[in-house]
């Protein structure tokens, strides 16, 4: 039963790159942690240095209780799974997986058993004689996974380890996942994960709870949910969702909000949760939570493009200069009309953030917490 | 089906026979130049082979390469040489050194190039370079200082100046070749032997040396066919004629006082080259991968 934590870890590269600048993250015991965040914002390194294969620089790394900073890959109790599945190319599949436990020098039976357990879970037995070439890409990532399986270790990292799959298989292997960390936990095994994605629908339905990272910050760590409908800032906002969400600037002035050239009445209870009124703020709204309103009751759009999804149509349009998108049902933007070029708009108030433009705080979350 | 249509047809079946015909040609046209040209390279290891069966006489006599009265004298003279010791002496004594300097070559290029491929450590650079600065360096230029040095350790007339300093991975160009291969697989192999609690010399010997195989028959074989035909070094160093390795014996028989028994020396030379060729045409396969391919592929 291993919880993992990171305590102001940092890491500086050779050249004097600081990749990653003193972050604190606590992985409880059998918590499955999502790290998501864009190309280069350091994910990797540190994944790999919880697994040991990269110096640490500052802070510490603790595995249970457990410093184990300066400890070696193969004694910090973890597994790893790579993005390009790092199977040896000279050794079958079934020495593959069992190449740890042979290294640890378990018996015979044992290996034997566990290696068979293993295949069973995995439903690779008919592979277990094939050597990693003969392997498609799902039929290797399964291995992979295998081989980090076999070793009951207290932490899993895996980086990125299904984006060399199709989208289908990648799918699949999400599921697989998820259910395996599942099956792991209701039999009291260990089963704390770490997961690197850049992907966001992995990130959304695998973690427990989501760490977004940015240039080597961690940005907010929440829950899915939470981290869908109370970013911290910005960044999370607009990185977390599908078609992004819009990012008005402007003002709070009294109970209003005021666009460039429009504003708009804040909801009371909105009002009430806004701490400090930034001096310059952003208003931020999901595409999905625009509607669609008659004029002079909302605030004014010009339709720029349309992408019919079937059920759903993504209406671009320009609000000010700004470039926004709103999700409308088929049905009420046929209720537009033919050739509309403009749109009227009311943000759900439940659903508004406000943030410091400066800061990139979501300043509407004070109250609530 | 109209008149123009029925010609158009047969003029396009006509235009693809006279292409096909042509794509013929242009075959057997490349294939009599390929042929020829193979055969002018190789006319002289033919030439070599026919000769060493011909009586001394009719080595000059006949420019042809198939012998008129086929005699294997020149091989059972040859053999016998006209020393106290016969080929088969020679051939083990090479024996003796070529073991020694491959099997060490092997295994000390491979650690040094598994050390500059895969760690970080104070003066990399400069030793690196270093390598690379003795790679360029002439052969010759360092014959004295080793010279004398062997002699200060007692070495002359054995065969340690010839295998030990290969063994110890003096052969920056097999350090050098191996490094190149190391650098074009992928760390992530490693890496995930590392995390299955393998250390670095369990790395090396389970993951590395397997993977870097067509790379290290490449080296093997490399170093079996220089040390072959090395004559230089063995006849720096050895002096007594019961220590010579073949290429030396080969020169002996030269060098004998009586006229040049070439058929001799032409049977004794197709010996010498029979075991390269042989061990060339069993591993041909990797040595081509080891040569041609920079590393493991995905
Ligand atoms: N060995 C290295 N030396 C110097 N800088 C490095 C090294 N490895 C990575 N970096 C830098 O550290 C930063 C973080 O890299 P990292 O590989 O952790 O990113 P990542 O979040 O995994 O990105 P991706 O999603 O593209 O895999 C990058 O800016 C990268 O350029
Ligand atoms: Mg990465």
């Amino acid at each position: 039963m291993a919880h993992l934590s990171l305590n102001n870890l940092e890491k500086t590269y050779g050249g004097g790159f600081k990749a990653v600048h003193g972050i604190n993250l606590e992985v409880k015991d059998g918590e499955f942690m999502v790290l998501v965040g864009p190309s280069g914002c350091a994910k990797s390194t540190t994944l790999r240095m919880i697994a040991g294969l990269e110096d640490v620089t500052g802070g510490e790394i603790r595995i249970g209780d457990r410093i184990v900073n300066a400890l070696q890959p193969g004694k910090r109790d973890i597994a790893m799974v790579f993005q390009n599945y790092a199977l040896y190319p000279h050794m079958k599949v079934r020495s593959n997986l069992s190449f740890g436990l042979r290294l640890q020098r378990k018996s015979k039976a044992e290996i034997a058993k566990a290696t068979a357990d293993v295949a069973r879970i995995l439903e690779i037995e008919p592979l277990l004689d094939r050597l990693p070439k003969q392997l498609s890409g799902g039929q290797a990532q399964r291995v992979a996974l295998g081989r980090a399986l076999i070793k009951k270790p207290e932490v899993f990292l895996f980086d990125e380890p299904l984006s060399n799959l199709d989208a289908k298989l990648r799918a699949s292997m999400r599921v697989r996942i998820t259910d395996l960390h599942k099956r792991l936990k209701a039999e009291g095994m260990s089963s704390t994960v770490v997961y690197v994605t850049h992907d966001q629908t992995e990130a959304m339905t695998m973690g427990d709870r989501i760490c977004v990272m940015q240039s080597g910050h961690i940005m907010q760590v929440a829950t899915p949910k939470e981290l869908y409908n109370k970013p911290a800032n910005l960044f999370v906002a607009t990185f977390i969702g599908s078609p992004e969400m819009n990012i008005i600037e402007g003002a709070v002035q009294g109970n209003e909000f005021h666009t460039k050239g429009q504003s708009i009445a804040l909801d009371a209870a909105l009002l009430a949760r806004l701490g400090a009124r930034p001096r310059q703020a952003a208003l931020g709204i999901r595409p999905q939570h625009l509607r669609l309103v008659p004029e002079g009751t909302g605030l004014k759009a010009t339709i720029r493009s349309v992408e019919f999804m079937g059920h759903e149509v993504y209406v671009h349009a320009l609000l000010d200069g700004t470039q926004i998108t709103v999700v409308v049902s088929a049905a009420e933007f046929e209720a537009l009309g033919e050739g509309a070029s403009v749109v009227h708009l009311r943000p759900d108030a439940e659903w508004v953030h406000i943030f410091d433009r400066e800061s990139g705080q979501n300043v509407s979350l004070l109250a609530q917490g | 089906m109209t008149q123009t249509q029925t010609t158009a047809l047969s003029a396009a079946h006509l235009a693809q026979r006279r292409q096909r015909r042509a794509a013929r040609i242009s075959m057997v046209l490349r294939y009599i130049i390929l042929f020829s040209v193979g055969l002018l390279m190789l006319y002289p290891l033919i030439w070599l082979v026919g000769a060493s069966f011909k009586t001394n006489s009719e080595i000059f006599a006949n420019p042809g390469f198939i012998p008129k009265d086929p005699t294997a004298e020149g091989y059972i003279k040859g053999w016998e040489t006209s020393t106290a010791y016969t080929f088969g002496r020679f051939f083990w004594n090479s024996f003796l050194i070529i073991l020694p300097k491959t099997i060490g070559t092997a295994i000390s290029c491979t650690m040094v190039a598994y050390g500059f491929a895969r760690f970080e450590f104070p003066f990399k650079k400069l030793l690196f370079g270093s390598v690379i600065a003795i790679l360029l360096l002439p052969n010759v230029v360092t014959r004295i200082p080793q010279y004398l040095l062997f002699r200060d350790l007692g070495w002359l007339d054995s065969f340690l100046p010839l295998w030990v300093p290969s063994a110890l991975a003096g052969d920056a160009f097999f350090v050098f070749m191996l490094v190149q291969f190391l650098r074009a697989i992928p760390g992530d192999m490693e890496e995930a032997a590392r995390v299955d609690g393998a250390n670095s010399w369990q790395t090396l010997i389970f993951i590395v040396v397997p993977m870097l195989g067509p790379a290290l028959i490449s080296v093997c074989l490399f170093q079996f066919m220089w040390t072959m035909n090395d004559f230089l070094g063995p006849l720096i160093y050895i002096s007594s004629v019961d220590k010579y390795p073949v290429s030396l014996a080969l020169k002996l028989s030269i060098d004998t006082t009586e006229a040049f028994e070439w058929n001799r020396i032409l049977a004794m030379s197709v010996l010498t080259i029979l075991p390269a060729l042989i061990v060339f045409f069993f591993s041909q396969k990797y040595f081509i991968e080891g040569i041609s391919t920079g590393g493991v592929k995905g």
